[in-house]
């Protein structure tokens, strides 16, 4: 197992080095010099200059690279905000809890309705359940997840103003940007635990099982989900990342201040380092999410865990 | 005269295999139903300009913010523009960003996958590598990291999309023709002297078509909702160009009194996204020889 998991974090490394080696190449062909913008209209040739110097955009392409890339491994820095000159680090960590907490909100939802929803209409296929459910889930799929959250501020907030229209502090006004963001999660898992269900339920072992006459709930959870899994897993975690750039709709749609927000803000003052900084603690947060992925199908499956034995 | 004849030969196989699918599509009704829905957007798109009852940019203020009404059936926004007459002038935006982002990530994905799936090896590794860097940074960050760079814009818009898109089509193409290549017909062409070049584009290609037509039909509905979404925060098209993402955002400041502005443009957009990802799924299950019978 653990040769497993070493083989997976060697695999990491590269795609995490590729992550920040494309985030740096964009910054870099953004237009505008940082020297000029961070010193604003009235600065001097001369200042600017100067503070090229400083920062290092004089250095060839590839030395800045590394330059940026040794920053960012040991002191954490990833450049400094054009509008509030403020480390962009700090203004990541501090909105980094909030797009965390919504978007774990959002994968609960869509674990707690997804996937019992796609187990029973697998057990019941066919019927008039998994008919709807599934007719709703593709609904669902199409919502774009910003027009829902509108439309549940409509609903819940402007006309029976039971629920808070904002901010993500109370436990109130997390329901609904969770379930925003969450109800695409639940459509995704609703139908992949459907099929992956499907696909187990008509093989033999499931048939000899009943056979020996175990209990129907047993066979349901004990060995057909069980042996469901896996799609399901890889889909709640390919899953997580695409709700981590979901979350930047939902959060400028409630107004949470995640890092979302934050680089939705920057776009529109042209703050390209908090832009790109937001989108490389992301990706990088995502490439973390597929490690452990990989390393629970190590756990969940014991072929792949016999290969590194 | 042989080779007219075999490739008369192939077209008429070619053919029944699509009449098969096109059968096996028809009695899919939810299927049908996203067929009709993509002709209805298609149609509303090429004739805009006879069906919108309004200019999509004129501006009537003493009309503004009216609710749905006879004149205006889906009301009118706070320039006193028609809604209705944005929303199908939107469709061409909408179905243009789908059709060119996809065409840019068929395109080059395609490339890329065929390439790394032909040749293996060191090659195979190194882009399929790059493609798992693509794929881990989610695409709606990816087109927002690519639009910062490149500036808003329809143009630039399509481009962020459609590169975001690569990884997966890159993906399907390779699996494609790691199982293609192996096969006798690719041997055989290979014997009478076929180039790579030759191979890949005759022979291989036209046998990936079916897993690339499926992702197709989805990535243009995911193409058309990043493409919306990054309009929502403005990074998109810029007004007054009726984008439905960019109408739905401006109506935003309105939703406590007029809700109506916010609701027709994302109810286009759900409908489209329906529409393609219900012809997705049929396709995948007309073409998939498991459910055959």
């Amino acid at each position: 197992m653990i040769k497993y998991i070493l083989r997976r974090l060697l695999f990491f490394i590269p795609v995490i080095l590729g992550v920040i080696f494309i985030v740096f190449t964009l910054l870099h062909i953004t237009p505008g010099d940082p020297a000029k913008i961070i010193l604003g209209q009235g600065a001097t040739p001369e200042s600017v200059q100067a503070l090229r110097q400083e920062m290092g955009l004089n250095k060839p392409f590839l030395v800045q690279f590394f330059i940026y890339l040794r920053d960012l491994i040991i002191h954490q820095d990833i450049g400094i905000s054009y509008v509030t000159k403020m480390p962009v680090m700090v203004s990541i960590l501090g909105c980094l809890p909030y797009t965390f907490k919504l978007a774990l909100a959002s994968i609960f939802v869509g674990i707690i309705f997804g996937i019992p929803t796609g187990i029973i209409s697998a057990v019941k296929q066919y019927s008039i359940f998994d008919n709807v459910t599934m007719v709703l889930a593709l609904i669902g799929l199409s919502m774009p997840v910003f027009w829902l959250g509108l439309l549940l501020i409509i609903l819940f907030s402007v006309q029976l103003g039971w629920l808070p229209a904002s901010g993500f502090d109370s436990f109130k006004s997390m329901i609904l940007p969770s379930l925003a963001l969450g109800s695409q999660s639940v459509a995704m898992f609703a139908r992949m635990t459907r099929s992956s269900m499907l696909e187990i339920i008509r093989q033999d072992y499931i048939r000899t099982i009943r056979a020996k006459g175990q209990k129907e709930i047993v066979i349901t959870i004990m060995h057909t989900l069980r042996n469901s899994l896996i799609p399901i897993i890889t889909i709640v975690g390919v899953q997580f990342g695409t709700l981590l750039g979901g979350a930047l709709l939902t959060e400028s749609v409630f107004s949470i201040p995640g890092i979302g927000r934050l680089m939705v803000d920057s776009i529109k003052t042209r703050d390209y380092p908090v832009v790109q900084g937001g989108v490389l603690i992301i990706a990088i947060f995502v490439c973390i999410v597929n490690l452990i992925v990989d390393i629970i199908y190590g756990f969940v499956d014991p072929r792949i865990k016999s290969q590194y034995v | 005269m042989s080779e007219s004849k075999v490739s008369n030969k192939s077209n008429v196989k070619r053919q029944t295999q699509l009449g098969e699918v096109w059968t096996r599509l028809k009695k899919n009704k939810l299927a049908m139903t996203g067929v009709l829905i993509i002709i209805i957007m298609a149609i509303i798109a090429i004739f805009a300009d006879f069906i919108a009852p309004y200019d999509y940019a004129e501006q009537n203020l003493s009309s503004s913010l009216q609710f749905p009404s006879k004149s205006h059936i889906f009301g009118t926004d706070e320039f006193g523009r028609d809604i209705f007459s944005r929303l199908i002038f939107g469709s061409r935006i909408s179905l243009a960003v789908g059709f060119i982002a996809v065409g840019i990530a068929v395109i080059i994905g395609g490339i890329l996958g065929s390439v790394a799936g032909f040749y293996g090896g060191v090659i195979d590794n190194f882009i399929m590598r790059c493609m798992d860097v693509l794929l881990s940074i989610p695409p709606i960050l990816l087109s927002i990291a690519i639009l910062a760079a490149l500036g808003p814009g329809l143009m630039n818009l399509m481009i962020a999309t459609g590169i975001s898109a690569i990884p997966g089509y890159a993906r399907i193409v390779r699996a494609s023709v790691l199982s293609i290549k192996e096969q006798e017909f690719v041997e055989a062409a290979r014997a009478v002297g076929s180039t790579d070049i030759r191979i890949i584009i005759k022979h291989i290609i036209p046998n990936c078509l079916a897993p690339l037509m499926v992702q197709a039909t989805l990535g243009m509905a995911s193409a058309i909702l990043t493409a919306a979404g990054l309009s929502f925060i403005g990074l998109g098209i810029q007004p007054p160009t009726p984008e439905w993402g960019a109408m739905l955002s401006g109506g935003r400041g309105f939703i406590r009194d007029y809700p109506y502005i916010t609701f027709f443009p994302g109810l286009a957009i759900a409908m489209t996204i329906f529409g393609l990802n219900v012809l997705g799924d049929g396709l995948r299950d007309a073409l998939d020889p498991k459910l055959k019978n």
